[in-house]
């Protein structure tokens, strides 16, 4: 996207020649009537001050109360947070996302910053046919997502399965997504896979942005791969990595669709997550209060982990001019 | 010098291009073999998951389209999709332009309360919601969809056209204005035309995700005829998981749309999805 840059020079001539000519600031720009910025604000302001900003206050009122979802609210004050804290169901599910952060972000960025570390010095031919196969499943629907994978992981059809048999190695055949070993890695395998081609893409294009006078340099004083990988690539794209990881986390904090279609929470829970509890609480079983409670500490979480790696970045950088 | 650079780099351009085959099959290939899982039947299936089909079954498409009412669930979709995209660009090309190139007190104050909605996870929004929905009749119908992402994508709109509108040159806005263009005018006659490409970025994003939502249709629509087609896919799993090639058939019919806007577009949605992350 190109953005045009403001030209401060050729404002300043502007006004230069208004002063020579004694000129006064010409006062027909409309767009300095102090009213019309509100009328075109408005329309969409309104819809979304009613439809998100005004829920997301009563999520905080609504969740210091007792409420079906039905009922008239009435106060019972951190009763909802008490009992979330005591609650064994919620801190297994909230361990489970933080579970699920190694799959959904930490081996993604891994495997992302494997593959760039390739693609830094050569030309790689073809890479945007690469680039748009890889973002594939960034485009598809979680839902489908999870279903495609739980035919791969298909007991009987899955091409997994029906790969270690033709290994001869039956006897680890399972059905994994039903596996209470297994199911949480299989959910978190399904996490990798959306996630590292978002990682590798990210990470390909701040590799492109890359001086390449650094890797010059790096070669004149006899680095190795590993060397120009770790003194010129990974500080390049230290932003890349900490959005990545802050996406990625925010993904495997609110993971809802695909735990909704591969293994509703199952089996016996070990793949249950905060969203899914809270779906379950505000909507099957009508505590919508106590499900609300579970909506701001999830929200605390994100917002929390979010603020602090991005100003840890933010020091980092700073640190270094 | 030149040869020596060859030979040394040769191999190791190889070595890259296998790599990155690899994980180019393994981001495709699940979907490849879903897709001839579509065309298969019973029999067949028992074969190699990745054999084609012996006979191809295109009926499978015919059945989750009618039987399964795909057919239904994709009206539904694309009823809810341009209403949502339309509503957007138009609010947001007005939202931006008041934000990144009008004057008026309190900027900053609307500028925090729109961030608000783009880093508070939706999980925040949807239990009050349902209850608003509930009490404005909308709940059940195509609009207790449409209006909630409406305003999710103002928050992101907002931001993204507000950047382009900030960048515009100023002495062009002057000119403009000094021929006596209406701030109005000045809007769709002089900006609009070359924030084309920023837009188009932003209707693709909005395409993609708001087709793809699911939570806020999960918990607004009871209505079988109302689905859209994520939750029309997630419920004909969960009533019959064991026709396999039905589901593969509905999946398709699901990821096809979003697949063929992304093809077309896809430099402005990878492109879009990197500058949008990275602002964050």
């Amino acid at each position: 996207m190109a953005v045009p840059v403001s030209n401060p020079s050729a404002n300043s001539l502007v006004d230069k020649t208004r002063a020579a000519l004694r000129v006064k600031p010409l006062n027909l720009k409309p767009y300095e009537k102090g009213w019309l910025g509100y009328i075109y604000l408005a329309p969409g302001l309104v819809i979304y001050i009613v439809f998100i900003f005004i829920p997301i206050l009563n999520t905080f009122r609504l969740s210091f109360h007792d409420w079906t979802g039905f009922t008239t609210p009435t106060f019972n004050g951190l009763d909802n947070y008490i009992e979330l804290a005591g609650n064994q169901r919620f801190w297994s599910a909230l361990g489970n996302n933080f579970f699920f952060v190694i799959f959904f972000t930490i081996i993604p960025i891994f495997v992302g910053l494997f593959i760039t570390s390739l693609l830094t010095r050569t030309k790689i031919r073809g890479l945007t046919y690469y680039r748009i196969a890889l973002f594939i499943p960034q485009v598809m629907s979680t839902v489908a997502v999870g279903i495609i994978w739980r035919w791969m992981l298909n007991p009987r059809f899955g091409p997994l399965n029906a790969g270690l048999r033709a290994l001869g190695l039956d006897a680890l055949a399972r059905p994994w997504l039903g596996d209470f070993t297994w199911a949480p890695y299989a959910v978190g395998g399904i996490g990798a896979w959306v996630g590292y081609g978002f990682a590798m893409v990210l990470f390909i294009a701040g590799v492109q942005s890359i001086n390449p006078e650094l890797y010059d340099v790096a070669r004149v004083f006899g680095a190795n791969a590993w060397q120009e990988f770790w003194y010129v690539t990974l500080p390049s794209l230290r932003r890349q990595i900490v959005v990545a990881f802050v996406i990625r986390f925010i993904a495997a904090m609110r993971i809802f669709d695909l735990v909704y279609v591969t293994t509703s929470g199952g089996p016996g829970g070990i793949t249950r997550v905060v969203s899914y509890e809270l779906w379950q609480s505000a909507f099957q079983v009508n505590r919508a209060g106590y499900a609300a409670a579970m909506a701001v500490v999830l929200t605390a979480i994100i917002l929390l982990v979010s603020f602090i790696t991005l100003r840890l970045q933010a020091r980092l950088a700073y640190d270094e001019e | 010098m030149q040869a020596t650079s060859r030979t040394r780099l040769l191999p190791q351009n190889l070595m890259t291009h296998i790599i990155l085959i690899f994980f180019t099959l393994a981001a495709v290939m699940p979907l490849v073999g879903t897709l001839l899982t579509s065309l298969k039947d019973p029999t067949d299936l028992a074969a190699s998951p990745f054999a084609l089909p012996r006979v191809w079954h295109w009926e499978n498409f015919e059945r989750a389209w009618s039987q399964a009412r795909f057919g239904d669930y994709f009206l539904n979709s694309i009823v809810v999709v341009v209403a949502v995209v339309a509503i957007s660009v138009f609010l947001t090309i007005l939202s931006g332009y008041a934000m990144g190139q009008l004057k008026f007190r309190g900027k900053g104050l609307i500028n925090v309360i729109i961030l608000v909605g783009l880093m508070v996870p939706f999980e925040a929004v949807i239990i009050p919601l349902w209850s608003l929905m509930r009490d404005l009749g909308l709940y059940n119908t195509l609009w207790s969809l449409i209006w909630p992402q409406v305003a999710l994508s103002f928050s992101f709109g907002t931001f993204w056209m507000q950047t382009y509108f900030r960048g515009v040159p100023t002495d062009l806005v002057d000119a403009a204005v000094i021929d006596g263009c209406s701030s109005w005018g000045l809007l769709w006659r002089v900006l609009f035309p070359m924030a084309v490409p920023s837009v188009l970025s932003m209707v693709v994003l909005l395409f993609i995700w708001t087709w793809n939502e699911f939570l806020l249709v999960l918990v607004m629509i009871q209505k079988d005829t109302l689905r859209t087609l994520p939750i029309g896919l997630a419920s004909l799993q969960g009533r019959n998981s064991t026709d396999l090639s039905l589901v593969a058939a509905a999946t398709i019919i699901v990821t096809v749309p979003t697949l063929i806007v992304y093809f077309i577009f896809q430099r402005q949605f990878i492109a879009g999805m990197i500058s949008g992350a990275l602002r964050a």
